[in-house]
């Protein structure tokens, strides 16, 4: 069990020693974001621009732009938030070579509160065109996905969190940008989750086994590109899809499963996540209970959309 | 005049412990960054700013905005003292359903104006209310304390243009200069030195000060007052964590709050007893 923002310190630095165009930029939260384990081994190739979020990003686009291979790194709610227009400019606009890895998404940021909550930072990134969009697991996927970011040739999102997270994946699980991973087998329902909301959906579905119902859970590591093979097996296999995430309804996973089947294979659907609202100072896991993001909400919702299926 | 500095230098005392004693009781928030800036907050709500607490919302009070919102504690701290809410409040600080956010959030404080705490944004406001005010003729004042990390941001200065070309004199600027941030020195991590000069090139008019010398304090207050033409900015040199050496000029405790074992001596530091 480890953040995912560990993670990607771990990931960053070992990446820095086998390839030099790797440079990393942070803005005054380096022992926050881990950057600063980049930092300490490679000095020179280390960028703290102050807090100045804008500017990092127009940095690495120019780092980039002659030959560098930019990872940078604030909390989500700076990067996609203060520094929305300069990503969509300077990186996507152009598809720069530049890797957004941004820490502290959702309401795990806890007692600092609303101001500090991203809950709309997926739904934002997923919007600009070129953008790829990753939202781990556990800290395995996440050094996968810091890996597949640093060999992909664009601008990808990865969107960690502050807390300790439990391992949904074996250590040296491989990650592939836009291919999900189907969890755990399941005819009735399927839990598509993103982020920490995938270990909670593996208990509720072992829990819901016990009810004689009997659930799949597809973790998409990538939003962004959507891996619509898995979905809509899902939705035909199924029937009956539950998505969760610790992030808005508006436009985040839910949005995007939606939008895809509305279309596709229109399908039963019930989208776990915040519901148009700020976040609030609290301890995590508190915050976690309050808006109803664990296996409890699942189970609930996998009862009720299974029994409108008959 | 003298009785007047000793009185407000007693209260930061009490306020300062009273910071202490709120982030330790909440284990969550920003201890540094709130020792350095209580003095500045003291002064304006004891000795300049026209406000009054019975009526949060009455028109004629002045306007504070804590640009640093991290800072909150000071903030809060203050407007209990001067029974804008119970003191028993404080003791919810950052909890699941207090009123008191980890930063500033006007929806629900009584006293608080606007919701700070990405940092950057502070100035624009305070200009913005500024700029208000003289449109409708009225001569309230805005005061908006600053980090000097903060001036990192160039929103700041794109702010610090608006109000200059404007010659909001209405408006005064208490960059809290600390010379810390998160990651370390702000001259280390981005050198905004300088900082008087680049304000004076933006038309405002430049007083520097020791930020915890309340006779200092006071005098700068009135003389931004009395300046007509351009907004004031005043530059206090300041101790992070000033009042308790564990904490002082420290950036280990920028966002660390007091231990079991660090309050008693925080206290004895700030000569409480009880
Ligand atoms: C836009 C933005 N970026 C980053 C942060 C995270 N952050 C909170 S406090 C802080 C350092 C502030 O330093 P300074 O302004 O000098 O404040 P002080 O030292 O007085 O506490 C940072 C980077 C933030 N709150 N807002």
């Amino acid at each position: 069990m480890i953040a995912t923002r560990d993670a990607y310190g771990e990931a960053l630095a070992e990446l820095g020693g086998e390839n030099d165009k790797i440079v990393a930029l942070d803005a005054d939260l380096s022992g926050s974001t881990k950057t600063g384990v980049f930092a300490k081994k490679f000095p020179n190739r280390f960028f703290n621009m102050g807090i100045a979020e804008a500017n990092m990003v127009g940095t690495a686009a120019g780092l980039a732009s002659v030959g560098k291979i930019p990872f940078l790194s604030t909390f989500a709610i700076f990067a996609a938030g203060r520094a929305w227009e300069q990503i969509r400019q300077s990186l996507a606009y152009p598809k720069a070579n530049v890797k957004v890895v941004a820490t502290h998404g959702g309401v795990t940021v806890g007692e600092d509160g609303g101001s500090h909550q991203s809950v709309e930072d997926i739904a934002i990134m997923r919007a600009i065109p070129n953008m790829t969009v990753i939202v781990p697991a556990d800290g395995e996927e996440t050094k996968g996905a810091i890996r597949a970011a640093a060999a992909y040739k664009g601008p990808v999102y990865v969107r960690l969190g502050r807390n300790k997270v439990a391992n949904v994946f074996p250590a040296g699980h491989k990650f592939e940008i836009g291919k999900g991973n189907v969890v755990a087998e399941g005819k009735d329902l399927t839990f598509i989750t993103t982020g920490l909301m995938t270990a909670q959906a593996v208990i509720a579905a072992e829990k819901l086994k016990e009810e004689g119902i009997s659930a799949r859970v597809l973790h998409l590591g990538t939003i962004k590109p959507l891996d619509k093979e898995l979905v809509l097996k899902a939705a035909q296999e199924t029937g009956a899809i539950v998505t969760a995430e610790e992030h808005s309804v508006v436009g985040g996973l839910g949005g995007a499963v939606a939008e895809f089947l509305g279309e596709e294979c229109p399908t039963l659907m019930k989208r776990v996540g915040i519901y148009d609202r700020f976040g609030l100072s609290g301890k995590s896991d508190e915050l976690l209970k309050y808006f109803g993001l664990n296996a409890e909400t699942l189970i609930e919702q996998a009862r009720e959309i299974v029994s409108r299926k008959k | 005049m003298k009785e007047k500095i000793a009185d407000l230098e007693e209260k930061a005392r009490r306020l300062r412990v009273a910071i202490v004693k709120t982030l330790h009781k909440s284990q969550s928030g920003h201890t540094g960054g709130s020792l350095s800036a209580i003095d500045m907050v003291c002064a304006l709500y004891f000795h300049k700013m026209r406000h009054n607490p019975q009526d949060p919302s009455w028109e004629g009070r002045d306007r504070f905005v804590l640009s640093k919102g991290h800072a909150a504690p000071a903030l809060y701290v203050t407007l209990a003292e001067c029974g804008y809410f119970p003191a028993e409040d404080l003791m919810m600080l950052r909890r699941l359903g207090s009123h008191l956010q980890g930063h500033p959030d006007s929806k629900g404080t009584p006293g608080v104006d606007v919701c700070t705490g990405s940092l950057g944004q502070g100035l624009s406001m305070a200009n913005g209310m500024a700029l208000g005010f003289k449109l409708d003729g009225k001569d309230n004042r805005v005061y908006a304390v600053l980090g000097d990390g903060e001036l990192q941001e160039g929103q700041i200065w794109e702010a610090a243009m608006a109000a200059g070309h404007y010659k909001s004199d209405n408006l005064c600027a208490l960059i809290d200069s600390n010379g810390l941030q998160i990651d370390g020195d702000v001259s280390k991590v981005m050198n905004v030195a300088s900082i008087g000069d680049k304000f004076k090139a933006f038309g405002w008019n430049v007083i520097e000060i020791d930020g915890h010398d309340m006779g200092q304090i006071i005098s700068a207050l009135d003389k931004a007052e009395a300046h007509k033409g351009a907004p004031t900015a005043i530059i206090a040199k300041t101790v992070k964590g000033k009042g308790v050496h564990l904490f002082e000029n420290k950036a280990s405790y920028h966002g660390v709050t007091p231990n079991d074992e660090e309050l008693p001596e925080a206290l004895r530091c700030l000569g409480c007893c009880d």
